[in-house]
């Protein structure tokens, strides 16, 4: 069943269903439950990274990579530059009659530039990526979420509805094994 | 799966239980590493959570007494320091020609010490090396002191420290640049680039810790403190989709400066024309020794983390005997470097390097210096060819410390040993450090024990989530193995 075949009634755009779990296969479980069940927006919250996830989930590749080459070019352009404008352009100095623009010299430091670089892209780029830091969020309110980052597997459930889907979404938590499970709430 | 193969023939059956058979080879082979296990039985996740960051909540009766020592010992650094920037260079026993000494072979040996830990974290992290997990945060956070303590030496060595950055590229009033063509830029650019990135990857890698930290913290305050650092990391299946391509990528980004650093710095001497500098070998050379050492280093710190913080079941004998073993690969690769280094000296024909490598360097005035070193550095890592010592923490120990002298005297053999004894006889000149040249060493070492037990006490030392990705694969392992095995 697919989300167009969903009963075309009133959604609850900022409301989803919470349910906790206590081991990660018992989550797995849900999150196949739930996708069977034709629940599209799905997001998980696990102390260590499940990258069998994605793939249930229906999420794509994370195209960061793309902005770390970005970046990493940039940087390779600016480290080459800057010797070149500054050893050639600048203040050429003869040093012993080699020649100014002395392009293996140059590689050593334009290498490290696109290294520094792309990695300044791979952090702050994932940082800017995510909308960290965000030091508080909705969900931080439920009771007990803070072991999503110890020992607890949490689903969310989102586009739920007034007709009872919420509820069907909860039923379905509880019957992959959720130890909690929370009605719709903004989060 | 059970019933089907339950229901199936006999055929059915003999296939059910070879896959078995397969199954549990496989999770043999995954789960152990020289016969010993990554992990023994580990307790429940929030058990191992909380278990590994209680030392960030107590302090114990070890850890004061060790960093008021290593307190005193910075105090000596700065001493030293200070010494350094009020009389200048001339308070260090260098003098033409020995214009190098204590300052730049401290600086190549921490710098190289540090690479383990790239080497460890990133290089292992690309080819899927589970059992990496428990031990990595160590070994970043070695790299990063390190790097502190190998980036101050050659500031120092400038003799007017506090024009530091004339050394970087910025536009200045004078319109002087920094030469380009010459190793010191070249320097600068591959160690503030190493310890910018190591930094990155070192904080990255600690972001979802010190989110479990967070939520564990006792007190308001601390959950404030952890919770700033954390960022408001909430581990969401969209946060982890991107982090984990980024953290790969900035270990794909720290894998080349494992080579290229030391390799530049190798350079400082590769370009100039001293006999036993002058090689060609230098890149790899450099960069086999700086692993070998910091291996050394990480096995000396590890030995007793691991006892005082009762980590033997995430740090097994697995580990220390794959770190053996690396130590005897790059200590094999670096005496057969030693061995290359006398062989060409000799082919060359060139009197001076003939003389340099084979007669001032083993019989010259630094020759206990250098038998210390080859002893130490090759013979050494030779009794990591026996399991027994590959896991006994005593030879383990023993054998780090003496590579970590024996690197620092291979650093002081290439450097003294060079310039001390050049080209011309008249100017030769012997060397001996004066007592600021000891106390920056000693200092350094101090410095380095500081921050690393700041780091045991304030950040979670093991990386939790590695750890608990590691148990529960593990424990899928087993549940495969035991479901297949069950039909059989």
């Amino acid at each position: 069943m697919t989300a167009s075949a969903l009963p075309p009634i009133e959604y609850l755009p900022h409301k989803r269903v919470l349910g906790e779990f206590a081991s990660a296969d018992a989550m797995l479980t849900g999150v196949d439950a739930l996708r069977d069940a034709g629940y599209q927006e799905l997001e998980t919250f696990t102390p260590f990274d499940m990258p069998e996830l994605d793939e249930r989930l229906g999420l794509p590749r994370s195209r960061i990579g793309w902005l770390v080459a970005a970046s990493g070019l940039v940087g390779m352009v600016l480290a080459y530059g800057i010797q070149w404008w500054a050893n050639v352009h600048n203040y050429p100095l003869n040093s012993g009659g080699r020649p100014v623009h002395a392009a293996p010299a140059f590689l050593l430091a334009t290498f490290e530039g696109t290294v520094l670089c792309a990695a300044f892209g791979a952090f702050f780029g994932l940082l800017v990526w995510l909308r960290l830091p965000k030091l508080w969020a909705p969900v931080d309110e439920i009771d007990g979420f803070g072991r999503a980052s110890v020992d607890r597997f949490w689903i969310a459930v989102g586009a739920i509805d007034t007709d009872g889907r919420g509820a069907k979404a909860q039923q379905i938590l509880r019957e992959s094994g959720a130890l909690h499970t929370f009605a719709p709430a903004d989060v | 799966m059970t019933k089907a193969t339950d229901d199936g023939t006999g055929e059915g059956s003999r296939n059910a239980s070879l896959v078995a058979a397969r199954a549990r080879e496989r999770v043999g082979e995954r789960a152990k590493l020289d016969g010993f296990p990554v992990a023994y039985d580990m307790p429940d996740d929030g058990t191992l959570t909380d278990n590994l960051l209680s030392p960030i909540w107590t302090s114990s009766s070890v850890w004061w007494p060790l960093f008021i020592i290593s307190g005193l010992l910075v105090v000596l650094f700065i001493y030293a320091m200070g010494v350094t920037f009020v009389r200048g260079i001339g308070s260090w026993g260098n003098n033409i020609p020995v214009a190098w000494a204590y300052g730049i072979t401290d600086f190549v040996w921490w710098i190289g010490i540090g690479h383990a830990g790239t080497f460890i974290s990133a290089f292992l992290i690309l080819l899927n090396q589970r059992w990496r997990a428990s031990i990595n945060r160590f070994a970043e956070s070695m790299t990063l002191f390190a790097l502190v303590n190998a980036s101050l030496f050659p500031l120092l060595h400038l003799g007017r420290p506090w024009f530091f950055y004339w050394l970087l590229p910025y536009p200045a009033t004078t319109g002087v640049w920094p030469n380009f063509k010459s190793s010191l830029p070249w320097d600068v650019a591959a160690v503030s680039t190493y310890f910018t990135v190591s930094l990155l990857f070192w904080y990255l890698g600690l972001i979802p810790d010190l989110a479990a930290a967070r939520d564990r913290a006792p007190g308001l305050t601390r959950r404030r403190i952890y919770g700033i650092f954390a960022l408001g990391w909430r581990g969401s299946s969209e946060e982890w989709r991107h982090y984990r391509v980024s953290y790969t990528l900035l270990a794909g980004l720290a894998t080349p400066l494992v080579i290229s650093v030391h390799s530049i710095v190798s350079l400082d001497f590769a370009i100039t024309q001293l006999p036993g500098w002058h090689s060609t070998i230098f890149p790899p050379y450099f960069v086999v020794g700086a692993i070998y050492s910091g291996l050394a280093m990480v096995l000396m710190l590890i030995l007793p983390v691991r006892r005082v913080f009762h980590l033997k079941h995430i740090i097994t004998e697995a580990h220390l005997s794959n770190l053996a073993k690396l130590m005897l690969a790059t200590g094999s690769m670096l005496a057969y470097s030693y061995l290359c280094e006398a062989f060409i000296a000799w082919y060359s024909g060139d009197p001076y390097e003939r003389y340099t490598m084979l007669v001032a360097r083993p019989m010259g005035p630094y020759a206990m210096v250098f038998w210390l070193m080859t002893c130490a550095n090759i013979l050494t890592p030779q009794i990591f060819w026996w399991k027994r010592m590959r896991t006994s923490t005593i030879a383990l120990f023993i054998a780090s410390l003496l590579v970590f002298a024996g690197m620092w005297c291979e650093r002081f053999i290439i450097i003294v040993g060079s310039l001390n004894r050049d080209f011309l006889p008249s100017s030769w000149h012997f060397y001996a450090p004066t007592w600021v040249d000891l106390s920056l060493l000693l200092g350094s070492l101090g410095l380095f024990c500081f921050l690393f037990l700041a780091f045991l006490r304030w950040v979670p030392m093991v990386p939790l989530g590695e750890v608990k990705r590691l148990r529960f694969e593990l424990g899928r392992d087993r549940a495969t193995a035991g479901g297949a095995g069950g039909t059989a």
